[in-house]
């Protein structure tokens, strides 16, 4: 029976025992030391655009409220009224100078602090409302890179831009596809559960052993499928892309890479080419949309950054997105064995607009609530606890690729190609540094602090 | 004792007869019906060839183009939809999900000047049971609907659920 916080014993390398899925006192843990030191991805600064804008966020189960004040400064605060206890802010976004708490009509600043409160008299001294720690409690720290916010609930630990580290690059692949520099999250959110753990979606994206059978059902039906029918041009890259998912083994193993960087970041590279995320390259759109590049980043450096070519990118322990299809998603651990991810999409400013629309119709089928694709993946999740609950093996394998991994020139590790587990053995490094309390979770550089997988091996 | 369920004849095969509440409602009991027997293909075969097929994630979506939907099929997506639903491997449908669906308050909002063609707005209630789990979803369903000598073709179908931006699980069984 693993001990609470006997961490080391339940990760080896090449392995990981069952207990991490399904125990909710590891769960609990994981709160604590992943959520509550590890940066986390809490909203992009599109979304609270104007002074006064807000939306509700989370960082692991905690909801929270991400505004932009009247300073135009970014401000992250816990969304519970320092009176009663009242949940402040009801609804998932607006616009306000103020917020103001139903029950006793207290009211904040946008940054936590208490602007009025009725009946303010006869407190004991603990009460200080003029105190700088009074108030709706704030995220001790809060950080952008190129618009994208994260918070953490640690005063103390990495800036935004070490814990990224090398991923940064994947951030910066997104931003600059944008014509004009900006992105504008847009066209509403994908919400779905899954019964299952929340390290599983992660461990999922970037698997590139999964597709010719979790996605039997809709490669099958999208090579079957005539093109000659009418279409509204709505299925185009979907279908490609479900197509693309029966791409046999030798296909992955030669042509797509998987790399790992410290604190259990990831991605999947060099797989589609822009001539496969358009209809062709001599799509009108896409030269329309060439053109607006080069116009303002002239034809080099556009060139440069439409060769970038990755798939998933993985900000552990909590974001996941596609820098080429302007797609994110956010995962939200709610118990052991419940998880809800929600899904984004952005607008590249300055891009045709037929390009978010393409978007989003790939977003509706390969990666929706209601898709062909994603559903099955769902489902796997699902199996996952189901057969979790068994009294099966105790270890969770995810060794593949264990003795083929490769030292990359970045400072991370790199499979031989993209079907090694190499990222997954990445994320359960940080995991480690995370439980084991090391604040910063790095493992795979070979810092003395090194507890993990790869350290060990 | 073996029973015939399937209607005599599907319903609405009045010839380009003008579609009226009581035609129109028999129809979408037919169709219903061909989705609870998961009888997905004649299910398709309901459509016009450029029919759409929407279910937004929005209350009152104006447009699927800039706004994701939990489904958004045109004709190509449809076919494969369907043929995706008669797969052995498709696992989100292993078991089987079972459907029952309740038709109800039918309206004819908007009609051609010769009666052939209509939009009809229906309520529904569908409880789809799936291993050991049974969920409710309800909502408003709007079709055009168009006569012609073959009987009475779905040109686009939209379903409003009431709760389109909740959490939910995947949707696989159509609405």
């Amino acid at each position: 029976m693993p001990v609470r916080n006997d961490v080391y014993s339940l990760v080896e390398p090449g392995r990981v025992h069952r207990s991490l899925y399904t125990d909710p006192d590891i769960f609990d843990l994981e709160l604590e030391r992943i959520f509550g030191n590890a940066w986390i991805y809490v909203g992009h600064e599109s979304q609270i655009k104007n002074p006064g804008d807000f939306i509700a966020t989370r960082i692991g189960t905690k909801p929270l409220l991400l505004a932009r004040d009247t300073g135009g400064q970014i401000r992250l605060v816990h969304n519970q009224c320092a009176h009663r206890g009242v949940m402040v802010i009801a609804s998932d976004s607006g616009h306000t100078d103020e917020y103001r708490c139903c029950y006793h009509g207290w009211t904040y600043e946008l940054d936590g602090r208490i602007k009025a409160a009725p009946l303010l008299h006869g407190y004991p001294p603990h009460f200080d409302p003029k105190a700088s720690d009074a108030g709706m409690k704030r995220v001790p720290r809060v950080a952008s890179y190129r618009g994208f916010v994260f918070g953490s609930l640690a005063a103390d630990g990495p800036s935004l831009t070490d814990f990224l580290g090398y991923m940064t690059t994947s951030f910066d692949d997104m931003v600059d596809r944008a014509p004009d520099g900006e992105l504008q999250v847009a066209g509403g959110t994908f919400k779905h559960r899954y019964r299952g753990n929340w390290k599983l979606y992660l461990e999922n994206l970037c698997d590139a052993a999964h597709p010719l059978f979790v996605h039997e059902s809709s490669i099958v039906a999208a090579k079957q499928q005539a093109d000659d029918v009418y279409t509204d041009g709505s299925g185009e890259i979907a279908i490609r892309q479900m197509r693309q998912n029966g791409a046999p083994y030798s296909f992955w193993e030669a042509n797509v890479g998987i790399w790992c960087y410290p604190n259990g970041h990831s991605f999947l590279g060099d797989y589609h080419d822009d001539s496969k995320l358009v209809a062709a390259l001599n799509d009108p759109m896409f030269r329309e949309y060439m053109s607006a590049m080069e116009a303002k980043k002239g034809k080099e450096a556009t060139r440069k950054i439409l060769e970038v070519r990755r798939w998933n990118t993985n900000i552990y322990p909590n974001v996941s997105f596609m820098s080429g299809f302007q797609q994110l998603r956010v995962v939200h651990p709610l118990t052991v064995n419940e998880t809800v991810v929600h899904t984004y999409n952005f607008r590249l400013g300055g891009a045709p607009e037929q390009m978010f629309h393409n978007m989003i119709a790939f977003a509706n089928t390969v990666n929706g609530t209601g898709s062909l694709v994603l559903t099955d993946d769902l489902e796997v999740y699902n199996r996952i606890a189901f057969g979790l609950s068994s009294a099966g093996p105790e270890w969770i394998e995810i060794g593949r690729g264990f003795a083929s991994d490769q030292p990359d020139e970045h400072g991370g590790r790199r499979g031989k190609n993209s079907t090694s587990e190499v990222y997954v053995r990445n994320m359960f490094d940080a995991w480690l540094g995370y439980m084991a309390n090391d604040h910063e979770g790095r493992t795979l550089t070979g810092e003395p602090s090194v507890r993990g997988l790869e350290a060990r091996r | 004792m073996t029973v015939d369920t399937r209607p005599a004849v599907a319903a609405g095969q009045a010839k380009a007869a003008p579609l009226d509440t009581e035609t129109c409602t028999a129809f979408l009991m037919h169709e219903a019906r061909l989705l609870d027997e998961s009888r997905f293909h004649e299910w398709l075969a309901l459509f016009t060839p450029d029919a759409w097929y929407w279910v937004p994630s929005q209350p009152n979506q104006a447009s699927p183009r800039d706004t994701i939907s939990l489904i958004y099929d045109d004709r190509r997506l449809l076919e494969t939809r369907v043929r995706r639903l008669a797969s052995p491997r498709i696992y989100s449908q292993e078991p089987r999900s079972r459907t029952t669906r309740i038709i109800a308050n039918v309206t004819i909002e908007e009609q051609s000047d010769d009666g052939r063609a209509c939009i009809v707005r229906s309520k529904f209630q569908l409880l789809e049971y799936r291993r050991d789990a049974q969920t409710l979803f309800g909502g408003t369903c709007f079709h055009r609907l168009v006569a012609s000598s073959s009987g009475i073709r779905i040109a686009w179908k939209r379903v409003d659920l009431v709760n389109c931006e909740s959490v939910l699980d995947g949707l696989v069984v159509p609405f």
